[in-house]
Formats: C-alpha cells, sequence, structure tokens
C-alpha cells in the first residue's frame, strides 16, 4: 500500500527508490495524475492548419486524438471507440471529415460525437440496437482543450483549474516567449528509455547534472555552472524554469570552477563553431530556458536549438521522449540551416543530451533492488522549496515530489513546501 | 574521377562493407577516410521523411560538422558500454548521374551490452551518392534513413 508514511524527510528531500519501480504506484499516477487535474500539450495548432486535420497523440498512456473540426476549433478526445475499445483512428497524422472505428465501423465527428452504428435498427426488423440506445452518451470521451499562441494543451478532469492557472505566470511567459512568432515544425524524434518516467522528468529540472554529465556543454562553453542563471518555479512548485543567460560567465572563472582539465575548449576545438554558436533573436539574453510543466511537457530552448517533448510514460519501467523539433515560419534559410545544424544538440543523439538516457537507466536498473533506500535530493539546500539564482540546485525536483505527493494523495502530515 | 567504374560491384561492396565493418571496429579514423573531401552525413527518421520534414538526429551537411561529432563521441559523450554489430545487405546500383554512383543498401545493426546481451537497435537504408577520389571509391553523401526511429535507448556511435 501506498501512504503518506512512505517519506523519509517531509521536505521532500529524500525519495524512495520503490516509487519508480512499484506497479501501484504507476496505476495510480495514471489516474490521479495523467487523469487527474493536470494540464497536458497535446500538439501544435500548426501541425493540424486545415479543417479535418488530425494527429495521435497520448495524454500519460491514454491515446488521444487531436484535430481541428469542420468549424475551425480544436477537438480533442480518447482515441478509444465506445463500443468495443477498439482505437477509432489508427493513422498517426492525417485529415478525415469523421472517424470510424474498422470493427463494427462506429463512426464519429470531428467533435467525437458518435454520429451512426451500422445496421442500427438491424436487417428485416430483427437484431440490431434497442430504440432506447443514447447516441448521445456514446461518444469518444472529451477532452477539455485551452491553447498559448497555438499550443494545445488538454486535460481529462473536468474540475482541473484553467490553464492559465494551473501553468502559473512565470511559465506563461515561457510558452508565449517560445511562441512568439508563428512556428514551424521541423521534424520529430523519439526515445525509448528504459527508466521509470518520473526519472526524465526529475532529470529535466536537474540544474545541477547538466554541466557535469553532458561534458560537450563545459567543453564548450555552450553551458556551465558558472554562467548568470538559475531556476525558477511557479507558486506551487510543481512546475521549473531552468535558465540560463548567454556570455556571462568567462573562460578563466570557469577554468578555476571546474578545474583546467575540465574546459577544455582548445583541447577539443570544434571544425564547425555554428554548431554551438548562440544567435541571440530576443532582448533578453536566455541562450538556456527548459520549461518543465507538470507532469509530462518540457519546452525547450538551447542555443538556437527550439523543442516540445512530451514524457509518454509506457509502463513502470519504459518511457517514450517524443519531441518535436522547432523553427520559426519567418526564419530565413540560412537560420533554419542554423537550427537543422544545431539539432545535433538535442534528442536521442544529441550532443549534449544522449547522456540523459543512459543516466536515468542505470539509475532504474540499481535502484529496483533497494526496496528501503531512498534517493539524495539536497543541492541548493533542504527544507523550504523556493526558486534559487544559482545554477548547481536541485531544488525544483523537490517541488515535483510535493506536488505528486499531493495529487496521489500521499502527502506527510507536516510536509515542508 | 576515377579510374574504377560503377559497374565494378565488387569495388562497390568493398566500400559498403567496410562501412560497418569499420564502425564495429570502433576505428572512425579510418571509417571517415571513406567520405569525400566534400561530404554530408545524415540519420533521419523514416517518419520524418514520409512527412517531407528535414529536422535529422544526426545532421552534418559538411565534413566539419561530422568530424565534430565522432570528436564528441571520442572525447566527450558518454553512453551505454556496446558492441556494434552491422548487418549490410548487397547494395544495388540506382543509377549514374554526373560521375556519382547512387547506391542503396539495407541495414540492420546489433547492440551488445557488456554481459553479452543482444538486442536489435535499428535498422534502415542507407541511400548513399558515391564518388571515385584517385582510384578509390568514396562516399559524398551518406543518407541513414532510420526505419527504427523509436530510437531504443539513445544513439550514440554512427549507424
Amino acid at each position: 500500500m501506498l501512504t503518506a508514511e512512505i517519506w523519509p524527510a517531509l521536505d521532500y528531500s529524500r525519495v524512495p527508490y520503490r516509487l519508480y519501480h512499484d506497479p501501484e504506484a504507476y496505476e495510480r499516477e495514471q489516474e490521479r495524475i495523467f487523469r487527474g487535474p493536470t494540464w497536458h500539450f497535446l500538439a501544435l495548432a500548426a501541425e493540424i492548419p486545415g479543417n479535418g486535420d488530425f494527429r495521435a497523440t497520448h495524454v500519460g498512456d491514454t491515446p488521444v486524438i487531436v484535430n481541428r473540426g469542420a468549424d475551425g476549433l480544436v477537438h480533442a478526445f480518447v482515441n478509444r471507440c465506445a463500443h468495443r475499445g477498439a482505437l477509432v483512428r489508427r493513422e498517426l497524422t492525417g485529415n478525415a471529415t469523421e472517424h470510424t472505428c474498422i470493427y463494427h465501423q462506429w463512426c464519429y465527428g470531428l467533435d467525437g460525437a458518435l454520429r451512426s452504428i451500422p445496421f442500427r435498427r438491424g436487417v428485416r426488423g430483427k437484431g440490431g440496437l434497442d430504440a432506447g440506445f443514447d447516441m448521445g452518451s456514446h461518444g469518444l470521451r472529451r477532452l477539455r482543450v485551452e491553447a498559448i499562441n497555438g499550443a494545445l494543451f488538454g486535460t481529462l478532469a473536468d474540475d482541473a483549474e484553467p490553464l492559465l492557472d494551473y501553468l502559473g505566470a512565470p511559465v506563461v511567459a515561457q510558452v508565449r516567449r517560445l511562441f512568439d512568432r508563428p512556428v514551424r515544425v521541423l521534424g520529430y524524434n523519439r526515445q525509448r528509455i528504459r527508466a521509470n518516467w518520473k526519472l526524465y522528468a526529475e532529470n529535466t529540472r536537474d540544474n545541477y547534472h547538466a554541466s557535469l554529465l553532458h561534458e560537450f556543454l563545459v567543453t564548450f562553453g555552450l553551458d556551465r555552472s558558472t554562467q548568470v542563471g538559475g531556476v525558477t518555479m511557479d507558486r506551487r512548485h510543481r512546475h521549473n524554469i531552468t535558465w540560463a543567460e548567454a556570455e556571462s560567465d568567462t573562460a578563466e572563472i570557469a577554468s578555476q570552477a571546474y578545474g583546467d582539465a575540465r574546459v577544455r575548449s582548445n583541447y577539443l576545438t570544434l571544425q564547425e563553431p555554428e554548431l554551438v554558436r548562440f544567435r541571440r533573436e530576443r532582448a533578453d539574453p536566455l541562450n538556456l530556458a527548459v520549461t518543465s510543466v507538470f507532469p509530462g511537457a518540457v519546452f525547450v530552448q538551447i542555443s538556437n536549438s527550439l523543442a516540445v517533448r512530451q514524457i509518454r510514460p509506457r509502463g513502470v519501467d519504459e518511457v517514450e521522449i517524443f519531441q518535436t523539433m522547432l523553427g520559426y515560419e519567418d526564419d530565413p534559410p540560412e537560420m533554419m540551416l542554423h537550427r537543422l545544424r544545431q539539432a545535433n544538440l538535442v534528442g536521442p543523439a544529441g550532443l549534449v543530451s544522449m547522456e540523459d538516457g543512459e543516466a536515468i537507466e542505470i539509475v532504474h536498473r540499481a535502484s529496483r533492488p533497494e526496496t528501503d533506500g531512498a534517493t539524495v535530493i539536497e543541492l541548493g539546500g533542504a527544507g523550504v522549496i523556493s526558486d534559487r539564482d544559482y545554477r548547481v540546485t536541485d531544488v525544483p525536483l523537490r517541488g515535483f515530489w510535493s506536488y505528486y505527493a499531493e495529487l496521489l494523495g500521499i502527502e506527510p502530515v507536516g510536509a515542508v513546501r | 574521377m576515377t579510374s574504377i567504374p560503377f559497374s565494378d560491384r565488387f569495388a562497390l561492396y568493398d566500400l559498403v562493407v567496410a562501412y560497418g565493418a569499420l564502425i564495429d571496429a570502433g576505428e572512425f579514423d579510418s571509417w571517415l577516410g571513406l567520405f569525400a573531401e566534400r561530404c554530408t552525413y545524415h540519420i533521419l527518421p523514416r517518419e520524418n521523411y514520409e512527412l517531407g520534414l528535414p529536422a535529422g538526429l544526426v545532421f552534418c551537411d559538411s565534413r566539419a560538422v561530422l568530424e565534430d561529432r565522432i570528436g564528441a563521441l571520442r572525447e566527450a559523450n558518454k553512453y551505454n558500454i556496446h558492441t556494434d554489430r552491422h548487418l549490410i545487405g548487397l547494395p544495388r546500383l540506382i543509377g549514374e548521374e554526373g560521375g556519382e554512383a547512387l547506391v542503396e543498401a539495407p541495414f540492420a545493426v546489433f547492440q551488445t551490452d557488456q554481459e553479452g546481451e543482444t538486442r536489435l537497435f535499428a535498422t534502415g537504408l542507407y541511400r548513399d551518392r558515391i564518388v571515385g577520389e584517385g582510384d578509390t571509391l568514396k562516399f559524398r553523401d551518406k543518407l541513414v534513413l532510420l526505419d527504427t526511429f523509436a530510437v531504443p535507448s539513445l544513439l550514440a556511435t554512427p549507424l
């Protein structure tokens, strides 16, 4: 049984390894978090520009269709036939006037309403459904959909707070910043990591690991803990923005902090410096902005590489990271090429991200047998959870767990949040 | 231009086979030597290819970027400890164009971890543009069209 007794510390500075491996926890997460009062990034309006355009996506492990109706409005619903539970739409993307399940051809409109059932009245007056069968109550389960500058979010919970309240002002500002011009999808990438989804959610909030695990960052001065930067959370600490300012440290300061052996910009000199060169695009100096939205969305700017990631749990032992690479509609060809080059930095083969897959897999592997052990989260101090204006910190992980405990109904009495 | 005609299939086969063997042996300097002085190397998920989207998992639009990726692999990146085994099908000569041969070959890459467990890591299709430099054949452009675009764990060594 999962209970509030599970926490070794009231400030979430210790997280039991069991929570990464427990099937009961996984089921409760799907119910209370993913199907609970949280919001999920679904897709981009730019991906379904025309009426009838659809995309298949996921909310947790629930399959979802998001499409644009004949009225031009975006609708989203669970991709599961009301009749026998089959996937209604099998294609991942396309254009349609309706969605028809192949099994018995129950047909749904672009708003998810059940439109027609074959042989509803039977054949020659025999068979079919009773006259009292209510078509109106057998549509596809609908999601509430809200958008920020074309980024489409959905929730399965009727009682979820409005999206802007859920995200909070700092996160809304970051999403608006990333989508401050019409975007263009440059491509997708997918990664299947043999680790629990929460290890990835934590990884995106962990400022401490970045320049230690991802040696490439330090080596080429792309991102160092000596830069001006920090972590900014929403009021309830469930989301986090990890940010850093470009060119806010010097090679000298970095060499002192890391020791000369670690800052090797002359040792391994890039043949193509454009791979890491930051071209400033906005008034602000941020060259790193990683915005993690609880539970499973990440909006990413690393130098000039832009992306949205969905964290898609696939059972207790596997997670899919689905990443949409972005540019802007008005990018000149040269800027688009720059972004495609810098796409080398991120994703499953990313020069500054491939290590994450390995890191969380080895945590998952080694922590499984340790049923009584707990992970240590104390960089940047224990106690009350709050923002930091420095980078050697993992405080936002404690924020993640505090809201996790609340939603799962296992918040300890006297929790420090 | 080369003195080897592309109709010399064994010369083509040698190049294609050496490509996989040198990755599996970890001999990346020799591997880079299979590419022409001016070259490109891309790993493109089939999903993007079919949607006409340009973003690759690995995007080397010049030899410089390709060399940087190999440099990073050797000096900076950390990844799952493994060995690779390429199985490359017989290359198919699609055509010749301006002194370049267009060649396709299917491939499978298996990965084996330190404890001897092997898994299928990737399948796909090489789509190569091959040129002659001196008396050897080299890759001018190599497109790795990746069928297994749900990348297992991570992608570090070239496919």
